[in-house]
């Protein structure tokens, strides 16, 4: 082998190694996303589990109004709805809301809600104590229910926030519940 | 810049005597840079007119408001693989073609470095295609969620031919990548003796920017596709809210990939532009230096700007500002580059023949494409902008009077020194004229479109749109066929015409030049001499 040649397969070896590199940093980003995502407070993700109420001060000088949007993917037969569509809190008193659902198919369907906060800022001061998004919510056919939401808003929330939109998505899991029973349950 | 002496002139006449083999066989089994370059440039032609038909096709259906032609699921499938076949197919190969074509001899090189990696590395493209264009005619049709593919459109939403569209990315991307590995190792280990780094030609610089680039962000597009095969058909949940995915992750990835991509595709066309501009004027390019490093920060900065393809999914307000102000800090590296060029043609002796004709048509016109792009990253500009038809005279700037242009440029000027004749002037005017005033009428009347509110991909559009979307399907048509125009030329010019001699265009410099026309089969076997 010529020295050309041999610094040839050198350089390609190095850069079949990078490409190979790139690659796996592709799906990187995807833990990297969520990291990002939770530490910088963006996207609107709430905590995935309960918080604790104790020793919370509630400031009664101000209030913010809760807004609930429910959603359901399309194509699923499930009625979805909260029982008010807006109230008005002050920051750091513990709420309750309660939400209905309705499996209007004759099969058993396994659902699982997914919550968002919008505007994205405020979803860090948005603490959840009890949600029926930390489970799934498995539904006989006809069956209906309802599910329970307890929460208070954080009183550090930023002034600019009087608003606060809580959208909840519910989606068909039945197919991929093995899946989502891992990747779900750590979210 | 450089000469060669006359001994390896002498030589290179030598070895045009055991030129090519002959028959079909030659083109399959072909180790030379120049054969697989002439197969990389007419793969790219066939699928440049290919994309153009069905580009025909979206225009034929907008000509009037309404269903006439077409199904909207057949109209979105023709946007898609439109999308697809000129970006992968007809640009990316367009420019590995006169990479491997132009690169050696540029560099004094006898060959490219990995002569049989780059024979797969273009024979796995027209399977690629294949597979492409196949998955048309499948039941449920073929890829219709828009060339971005953005979850769950190609996830939940797409036919079941999305597999077929992953494969096909796949074997694309292996072949791009292949492609950008030869071209970095035979610029950085065959440059003949006394060619140093900063006596490159740009268009070599150009392409080792852009090769770098390729090797970095294309695995990265195999990697989303891969997660988009596995969400549909393996139960993944990548971008699946349900299982605690986000379906707008998908686009931070997408667009890690897809912005560097876009420059990938315009790159090469600076190279090409600094190699004519300065031959049809008579002087040495103005700024030789600033513009590799223009080039370099043009690279780096398109690493941070990916969000700006995203300013309306609901991103803080900080990174919109950051993604904001680094998309305008790209046009500061891009104008150094543009009054470079204007700066080469200040008070030269200039001439217009075709290629200067397409390269000056080229700075004025991919200027007009950057600066719609600075309105585009006004980030509340964009939020009325986002996916109208403004965004589609942007990329349409940059891409067909940008890239194209550039391509067709960088034919005229070395079509004589590969087929060894000179093209006939009058058609080349021909093609010129007709091109560059169709494609004015086909995509400037887009920008007022786009303002005034039509949005994109979309098979039928509101009554006030009718009079100015008949414009631009005119011209559209009127630009299709001009195209032909220029196979005309291709084919009259391999046929024969006036002998080009080594250096039909005098001022060119470079060492392609410096070789008999047309260029021998090999090429510098024995190194040139660099002054």
């Amino acid at each position: 082998m010529s020295p050309t040649q041999k610094s040839n397969r050198k350089l390609l070896t190095m850069l079949i190694l990078g490409s190979i590199g790139m690659f796996g940093f592709g799906f990187a980003l995807v833990p990297l996303y969520d990291v990002l995502c939770d530490t910088l407070g963006i996207n609107g993700k709430t905590q995935n589990s309960a918080s604790t109420y104790d020793s919370v001060v509630v400031d009664k000088k101000r209030t913010v109004t809760i807004e609930f949007v429910t959603q359901v993917q399309s194509g699923m037969p499930w009625e979805f709805s909260p029982k008010v569509n807006q109230i008005t809190v002050h920051p750091g008193e513990l709420t309750h809301a309660k939400f209905e659902v309705k499996n209007l198919s004759a099969k058993n369907i396994i659902g699982q809600a997914i919550p968002s906060v919008s505007p994205g800022q405020g979803a860090a001061y948005f603490n959840k104590t009890e949600c029926f998004c930390f489970n799934q919510q498995p539904l006989a056919a006809d069956a209906s229910a309802e599910l329970p939401l307890i929460f208070y808003v954080d009183a550090d929330l930023p002034a600019s926030i009087n608003t606060l939109t809580l959208s909840y998505t519910l989606y068909d899991i039945t197919d991929k519940q093995a899946v989502s029973a891992k990747q779900g349950a750590a979210r | 810049m450089s000469t060669t002496t006359h001994d390896t002139l002498d030589n290179a006449h030598d070895e045009h005597h055991h030129g090519a083999p002959k028959g079909l066989m030659r083109w399959v089994l072909t180790t030379n840079h120049k054969d697989i370059g002439t197969l990389y440039l007419w793969f790219s032609f066939i699928m440049f007119l290919t994309g153009g038909a069905m580009a025909m096709v979206i225009r034929a259906e907008l000509f009037q408001p309404g269903l006439q032609l077409v199904e909207p699921n057949f109209f979105n499938q023709m946007t898609t693989v439109h999308g697809l076949i000129m970006v992968f197919g007809a640009v990316m190969p367009a420019f590995t073609g006169l990479a491997n074509w132009l690169i050696p001899m540029m560099i004094g090189a006898p060959d490219m470095a990995l002569p049989r990696m780059n024979n797969w590395s273009f024979w796995i493209l027209p399977f690629a295609f294949t597979i492409l264009l196949a998955s048309l005619f499948m039941e449920g049709g073929g890829p219709n969620f828009g060339w971005t593919f953005y979850a769950p459109l190609s996830t939940t939403y797409s036919p079941d031919s999305t597999a077929l569209f992953v494969f096909s990315i796949h074997i694309m991307g292996i072949s791009s990548i292949m492609g950008a590995i030869n071209v970095v190792v035979t610029i950085v280990n065959m440059r003949a003796p006394g060619m140093t780094w900063m006596k490159l030609p740009l268009f070599v610089w150009t392409w080792l920017i852009t090769a770098f680039l390729l090797i970095a962000v294309m695995p990265v597009l195999a990697g989303v596709v891969t997660m988009v095969l596995t969400d549909k058909f393996f139960g993944t949940s990548f971008f699946d809210a349900a299982g605690g995915g986000d379906p707008v992750m998908f686009q931070h990835i997408f667009w890690f990939f897809g912005h560097p991509e876009v420059y990938i595709m315009i790159l090469p066309s600076f190279g090409i532009i600094s190699a004519i501009v300065p031959t049809f004027s008579r002087k040495p390019l103005f700024g030789y230096s600033s513009m590799v490093y223009a080039t370099a920060s043009i690279a780096i900065l398109s690493f941070l700007v990916w969000a700006h393809h995203m300013f309306t999914t609901g991103m803080p307000v900080f990174a919109e500002l950051f993604f904001m102000y680094c998309t305008m800090l790209i046009a500061v590296p891009t104008g150094v580059k543009v009054f470079n060029w204007v700066a080469t043609m200040w008070r030269g002796s200039m001439t217009f023949e075709t290629p200067m004709l397409f390269a000056v048509a080229f700075i004025i016109l991919f200027t007009i494409g950057g600066f719609s792009g600075l309105m585009l990253a006004i980030t509340p500009a964009d939020f009325q902008y986002h996916d109208t038809y403004f965004v589609v005279a942007h990329f349409h700037y940059v891409l067909v009077t940008g890239a194209i242009f550039s391509i067709m440029a960088a034919a005229y000027y070395w079509l004589p020194k590969w087929t060894g004749n000179m093209y006939s002037e009058t058609l080349g005017k021909w093609h010129f004229w007709c091109s560059v005033i169709s494609v004015n009428v086909l995509f400037f009347p887009m920008h007022f479109l786009g303002l005034a509110g039509m949005p994109r991909r979309i098979p039928d559009y509101a009554i006030q749109f009718a009079d100015v979307n008949q414009i631009v399907s005119i011209g559209g048509f009127a630009f299709g066929l001009s195209q032909l125009i220029f196979l005309a030329v291709v084919l009259k010019c391999i046929k024969g015409g006036k002998p080009a001699g080594d250096n039909p265009w005098q001022a060119a410099d470079g060492l392609e030049w410096s070789i008999p026309s047309p260029a021998p089969y090999h090429s510098f076997t024995t190194p040139p001499e660099i002054k």
